[in-house]
């Protein structure tokens, strides 16, 4: 069985992101991460791909600050790592980037399952998800919680998905598209020989032109970031015993309109 | 005639809160590109659902009642919405930002080959542009997302728009069809469920009460045989002192990842950039520091009440109202107040 997986790179955090003078979104000197929802969908890459004797391959679409994130899936302990860059990809939105994760994957050419991260902290919608199951026309299962059973002989899956109404649990064929949620496993940290081992590794670059990606004709696009507007931080501190404290806060709760 | 299409999302024959948000969302859009406002209702009871829908705004209503749609699931929800999409046309589509709004609204964009606008806080018009503000980096910052084409996809925040006020009287025109799948064309089969027990919507809670590291100094002398006797003093504050205010408020409960992660309360409750993003009207931070992954996901409150026993505490940098001192005097006080003035 071969697992792809998708990961992306993120600034940390803590990182205080600010929008410059000229438009530009900068983190100043903060460490790029890898998305620490997608640890879990890495660790459960290594996990059900060890238990039915197969390998995994990790994915990130995008610019070389992915590396980073690459990098971490190999000292976890995946086994290869892709990366997916072009130029027709800058300002590209979501479905053009679900276009190139679908198709390289199709050039991987054997892979029964691919797992994501709930959601990049980010650009934080899940949208690269559930575009890139559409576009493989492969079964999406998201939000899965914990996997029961694969059987690889017989091509199927169940699993357990967490979902805002309840525990669901279904079964499908696979191949399927899987996004998972941090009740499925604990991460592991990568060991000092699986750091020093991604240190050297060569992460090759594939182009649309390698993989035969065609991107939609219109995208969403843009336009410009902005600082959030400032806070009205006028505190007013409530002071005197706690009961005094009770009274005046509900006090002036009422008078600002929320209780 | 081109529409606004809004999917209600429905559970068990009831409409989500956030679903009258987005048909208020969509009157916004309708009435700037002068087109009418269509709910699009799936599943069991919808031809009642049109009715609210219709008193709630909605000049027209496609429904299917099919037995394959009774419960959501994404395949035969995605195929028949991409039809009725190709088949209308409509300048926009809009659903609430949850779950399922999130992977239906992606997923039909993906099947038509048209733009999606993620999670809109606000929304314009501007000739064929449709333009969608939304949070990035976590709410760090905000960005303005822009798409013209013949169909765009847009996700809104829940708790972002007002639902239109209610005109009793006013109904929808209903068009019935029939769904785009059969039973053996859907590949996914539900094997078993179970309800959620005492669900936390945080999402449209218009009151959170969160508890964070400080939950741990309860006064509360646990039992001897406690296995851990701070998670056991962090629990009990959130049982029988946190939760008591948030049901005086009608609040609902939140949680920092600091409390979570130390297994004073589930994972459900934990609000910041890996927990849920809010936006409440009030929200009471107690014995919560403020770090910056906890602010990325309740900046965006209205009002923010501190209760924490370090005046330095960055949260109150950010609240309306700080109360320093100890969270077991001042949360059990404000309860009985609330309960006295609200005869809860
Ligand atoms: C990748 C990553 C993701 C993260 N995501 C999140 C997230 O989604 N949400 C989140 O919340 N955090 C998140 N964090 C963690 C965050 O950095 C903080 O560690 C966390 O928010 C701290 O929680 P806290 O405020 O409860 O604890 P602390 O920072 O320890 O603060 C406890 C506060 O309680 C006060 N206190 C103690 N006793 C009392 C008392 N008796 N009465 C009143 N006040 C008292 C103290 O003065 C202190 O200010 C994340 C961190 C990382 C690295
Ligand atoms: N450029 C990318 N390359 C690889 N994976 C990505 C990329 N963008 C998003 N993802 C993954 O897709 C999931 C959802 O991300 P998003 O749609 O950005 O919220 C996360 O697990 C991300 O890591």
């Amino acid at each position: 069985m071969h697992i792809a997986v998708f990961t992306r790179s993120t600034p940390d955090t803590q990182a205080v992101v600010t929008v410059s003078a000229s438009g530009a979104v900068t983190w100043g000197d903060a460490a790029l991460i890898v998305n620490p929802w997608d640890e879990y969908a890495l660790e459960e890459a290594i996990v059900q791909a060890k238990a039915a004797n197969g390998k995994t391959t990790a994915l990130a679409v995008g610019a070389d600050m992915h590396n980073e994130a690459l990098k971490h899936a190999l000292a976890m302990g995946i086994d290869a790592a892709i990366r997916i860059d072009d130029p027709a990809l800058t300002h590209a939105d979501g479905l053009a980037y679900a276009a190139a994760a679908a198709a390289a994957v199709r050039k991987l050419g054997d892979v029964d399952l691919v797992m994501f991260g709930r959601e990049s902290i980010d650009v934080g919608t899940d949208q690269h998800v559930y575009q890139t199951a559409r576009r493989l026309g492969w079964t999406m299962l998201s939000h899965v919680s914990k996997i029961i059973a694969i059987d690889a002989a017989a091509k199927t899956i169940k699993i357990e998905r967490l979902l805002e109404q309840g525990k669901q649990t279904v079964t499908a064929a696979l191949p399927v598209v899987i996004s998972v949620t941090k009740e499925i496993n604990e991460p592991r940290y990568p060991t000092f020989m699986g750091i020093r081992k991604a240190a050297k590794a060569q992460i090759p670059v594939w182009t649309l032109a390698d993989i035969g990606a065609a991107l939609p004709a219109s995208g969403a696009r843009v336009i410009g970031f902005k600082n959030l507007p400032a806070r009205e931080v006028k505190l007013e501190l409530i002071e005197g015993t706690p009961e005094e404290m009770a009274e005046k806060l509900l006090d002036r709760l009422i008078e600002e309109k929320v209780l | 005639m081109s529409a606004i299409y809004i999917w209600i999302e429905t559970e068990n024959g009831a409409a989500a809160a956030a679903s009258w948000e987005a048909l208020g969302a969509g009157k916004l859009l309708a009435d700037a590109c002068d087109v009418p406002l269509t709910a699009v209702i799936f599943g069991a009871n919808a031809a009642a659902l049109a009715a609210d829908a219709g008193a709630n705004g909605a000049a027209k209503a496609i429904i299917c009642e099919d037995a394959t749609l009774s419960a959501y699931r994404l395949e035969p929800y995605a195929a028949l919405l991409t039809r009725l999409v190709q088949d209308g046309a409509p300048r926009a589509v809009i659903a609430a930002a949850t779950q399922r709004g999130r992977e239906l609204i992606a997923a039909c964009a993906a099947d038509t080959d048209m733009p999606m606008l993620p999670e809109a806080l606000s929304l314009s018009v501007d000739g064929d542009a449709i333009t969608a503000e939304r949070a990035a980096y976590s709410g760090k910052v905000l960005s303005d997302v822009s798409a013209a084409a013949a169909t765009v996809f847009i996700t809104v925040r829940p708790r972002a728009f007002k639902p239109n006020t209610p005109q009793s009287g006013a109904a929808a025109e209903v068009t019935m069809v029939s769904p785009a799948l059969s039973e053996d064309q859907i590949a996914v089969k539900i094997e078993a469920f179970e309800p959620a027990v005492g669900t936390v919507n945080l999402s449209d809670a218009a009151i959170i009460v969160s508890g964070g590291r400080g939950m741990a100094n309860n006064p509360k002398a646990p039992p001897a045989d406690a296995a851990d006797p701070a998670v056991w003093k962090a629990q009990d504050g959130f049982a029988n002192v946190l939760t008591p205010l948030a049901e005086a408020l009608g609040a609902a409960v939140g949680a920092s990842r600091a409390a979570v992660d130390a297994g004073y309360i589930s994972y459900a409750h934990q609000v910041g950039q890996t927990g849920k993003t809010v936006a409440p009207d009030l929200y009471i931070a107690c014995g919560i520091s403020g770090a910056i992954q906890h602010q990325a996901g309740m900046r965006s409150s209205k009002v923010i009440v501190a209760i924490n026993k370090d005046a330095e505490a960055p949260i109150f940098k950010m609240a309306r109202f700080g109360l320093v001192g100890d969270l077991y005097q001042i949360v059990p006080a404000l309860t009985a107040a609330a309960r006295k003035r609200f005869n809860k």
